[in-house]
């Protein structure tokens, strides 16, 4: 059985938990307990039916409030595939949030308002979904029991989100599905109010969406975690490079380069506990052992030498700025890329991007909480990256502020410049 | 080229582990005896082994134990060659002369953590490997694979960290630690299979027994001397059950079951209707926020 991650974008009043709660209790997925709890907190709220976005707001002050304020993971399953719901706000003071939970993601359902059509929000969801380059959208298009199930209101909502995925060139697979996540309509079980409609339920459509090329297995990289040196006297010379390869595949004898130094090597053996490799892929976590006595520590990335990636000190990224304290050009941060840390400097903001009319904005010198911006960076030592555009893993990076030690920053690395 | 879902899990729970061990100076693997720590000790085997493992297994124990979970913690320790770091909850109360919960449904459960956090202080952990799923409460549903604590060992779900791709952030000052979960995206069942398929060794409570039992609430609590009797109200009797999470013998409830086998425990969880800790866990049950509120006081 395989797994699919996906996220669920949407504003406070677009019915996102509501979706996620007729998903879980359509699918069966809520266990009897878990059903009564929310039953008795509906009722002390005097709210009369069953309130199934209280399955997913989990903190006290969301309750409080009703809004989710942090991002949650749920699990299920059907009989086809196992699902984990990364369930971020979408409210744009929680931007840094979708960002954190769309980083894993393999789909993104961008819920839209029938009544309302594309508006800022679905921009700003889209935008963020473009940016963290996920691979599959559903625009899940809400609430149609409000505007008579009428299917001319959502073809048109289907014709102005087709022009928005092209300015942003977005995935190529989008899906537009019309639902009540309220009454259930298209949810799990077919609509018998929107007969016009032919396509998937939305849970057959997460059942189905071909995730199978999603892996990036063209470029072989294995960052170094940890390396194994038992020192004992029947494993004196042992010395084994213990990683998750992020994508691309290994095999015993490849030519293979550590970076940043440059040294070359080959693959001697790939392995696990007690078992043993003659290839391995992503994302496996093996240990590797070279041919040669290379130089190699935490922090290296081998890769597979006839695709090498980028290795520079001077970077273009786009940068999502996370933290309240604000951002000034010229500051300096810890940058870590995957097991990699170097201290580095963020040079120039290019400019900040209009998150919802997508207008770029230079003679910008700082960056709020939220702010999502194209910067330089110089870094104290080479990094060894691809483009975000061609590998998810290895061209994410984060900022680390070096006095408070919160991780302030997510960065997509484009390229190196002059 | 495809990962099946349980070798995703596994692969990127090994990933958490050696984490840990490359970013911190002094971890510890938290360690009950329960189902999902046993797990975790199969895990750090596959990411380290032949290497020892960079950190010592620790268990906190309330005094409040199943000792069938106890014989198998000694067990494993053992016949892995690990270190094993114990310390007691039954010191902590007589050295800060703490006050035990009386009463119906008393548990140890809050003491336990200044045992914790004294522990952590004794070793100077930097970080605390545990076996925590996000599935099992909506709180837990929020919290990161690194989930920093303050030096008063509190989690403020408004102050995590954003953790982006599969890098971990686990810089802290000093004083601070880092609660790490390397099993957060397994489910109950998730662990079940992987214990079925790699054939991982459990204690004896986790399968159907007789035992004798008493029965409060519509609840069946184990019998232990000096920890749990029976009250007004309350009724002895014997029954064939089996436990579903190995907790405080005195809040930890067992199942009717004649799952004697893997297999058949593994139909069981698949059928039932009812939560691991709805049907199990009498501590949770107490407000809305039981277990937010526990892990804000440094609850792990």
């Amino acid at each position: 059985m395989d797994l699919l991650r996906f996220i669920t974008a949407g504003s406070v009043d677009d019915g996102k938990s509501t979706l996620i709660g007729r998903l879980l209790y359509d699918s069966k997925s809520i266990l009897a307990d878990q059903l009564e709890a929310i039953e008795r907190a509906s009722k002390s709220r005097d709210e009369g039916e069953i309130d199934l976005a209280l399955l997913t707001d989990g903190l006290r002050s969301e309750r409080e409030q009703g809004i989710t304020i942090d991002v949650a993971y749920r699990y299920f399953q059907t009989p086809q595939r196992k699902f984990i719901i990364v369930d971020a706000p979408g409210h744009i003071q929680y931007t840094r949030n979708m960002v954190t939970g769309a980083s894993n993601c393999q789909l993104a359902i961008v819920l839209v308002d029938a009544r309302h059509g594309v508006v800022e929000q679905t921009r700003r969801h889209s935008l963020i979904a473009s940016l963290l380059g996920i691979p599959h959208i559903v625009v899940a298009v809400n609430k149609m029991d409000l505007v008579d199930y009428s299917q001319d209101v959502f073809s048109n909502i289907c014709i102005q989100y087709a022009e928005l995925a092209q300015k942003l060139s977005l995935s190529k697979d989008v899906t537009y599905i019309p639902l009540s996540a309220l009454n259930g309509d298209n949810v799990v079980d077919k609509s018998v109010h929107m007969p016009w409609y032919d396509g998937k339920t939305l849970l057959s459509h997460l059942e189905d969406v071909a995730i199978d090329h999603d892996e990036n297995l063209t470029h072989a990289r294995f960052p170094v975690q940890y390396v194994i040196r038992p020192q004992t006297t029947d494993l004196h010379d042992y010395r084994g490079y213990a990683g998750k390869i992020t994508s691309g595949i290994f095999r015993k004898g490849d030519a293979v380069t550590v970076l940043p130094s440059g040294e070359t090597s080959t693959v001697e053996a790939i392995e696990l506990a007690e078992a043993h490799y003659d290839e391995a892929f992503a994302p496996m976590s093996v240990i590797l052992h070279l041919a040669d006595d290379v130089d190699v520590s935490r922090g290296n990335l081998i890769v597979k030498s006839d695709r090498q990636p980028i290795v520079s000190q001077n970077i273009e990224a786009m940068l999502c700025w996370m933290d309240t304290k604000a951002l000034k050009a010229g500051s300096k941060y810890t940058l870590q890329h995957g097991t990699f840390r170097t201290r580095c400097v963020v040079r120039e903001i290019v400019y900040q991007l209009n998150i919802n009319t997508y207008e770029e904005a230079t003679d910008v010198d700082s960056l709020k909480l939220n702010d999502i911006a194209k910067v330089i960076l110089k870094t104290a030592q080479p990094v060894s990256f691809d483009p975000y555009t061609q590998n998810r893993v290895n061209g994410g990076a984060i900022l680390i502020d070096e006095t408070s030690n919160v991780t302030v920053g997510a960065l997509m690395l484009r390229g190196e410049v002059e | 080229m495809k990962l099946d879902y349980l070798d995703q899990l596994e692969s990127e729970a090994i990933h958490i582990m050696r984490e840990v061990a490359g970013q911190f100076e002094r971890p510890a693997l938290l360690f009950s005896g329960g189902k999902d720590s046993i797990t975790l000790v199969h895990l750090a085997r596959k990411a380290f082994r032949p290497g020892k493992f960079p950190f010592p297994l620790v268990h906190i124990d309330t005094g409040h134990n199943f000792q069938e979970a106890l014989d198998f913690r000694d067990w494993l320790a053992e016949s892995l060659g690990e270190r094993l770091v114990v310390r007691y909850v039954e010191d902590t109360i007589r050295a800060k002369g703490l006050k035990e919960p009386t009463g119906r449904n008393a548990s140890r459960n809050a003491l336990q953590t200044f045992t914790l956090l004294d522990t952590i202080e004794e070793f100077e952990f930097d970080a605390c490997i545990g076996g925590a799923r996000r599935d099992e409460e909506k709180a837990r549903a929020k919290e990161r694979v690194f989930s920093v604590r303050d030096e008063f060992g509190s989690w403020d779900p408004k102050r995590q960290r954003p953790e982006l791709w599969n890098t971990y952030n686990g810089k802290i000052h000093k004083g601070e630690n880092v609660r790490v979960f390397p099993i957060s995206n397994w489910t109950e069942l998730d662990v079940w299979n992987y214990i079925k398929r790699e054939n991982i060794a459990l204690p004896p409570i986790y399968f159907a027994h007789e035992r004798e039992l008493i029965l409060r609430d519509g609840k069946l609590l184990a019998t232990a001397k000096g920890v749990i009797q029976a009250e007004e109200g309350d009724q002895i009797v014997t029954r064939k059950v089996r436990f579903r999470t190995v907790g405080d013998i005195s809040c930890t409830a067992a199942v009717e079951s004649e799952a004697a086998t893997l297999d058949a425990a593994i139909a069981e969880i698949q059928a039932t209707r009812i939560s691991e800790r709805g049907e199990t866990r009498i501590d949770d049950q107490v407000s809305e926020a039981a277990m937010e509120d526990r892990k804000k006081g440094g609850y792990f």
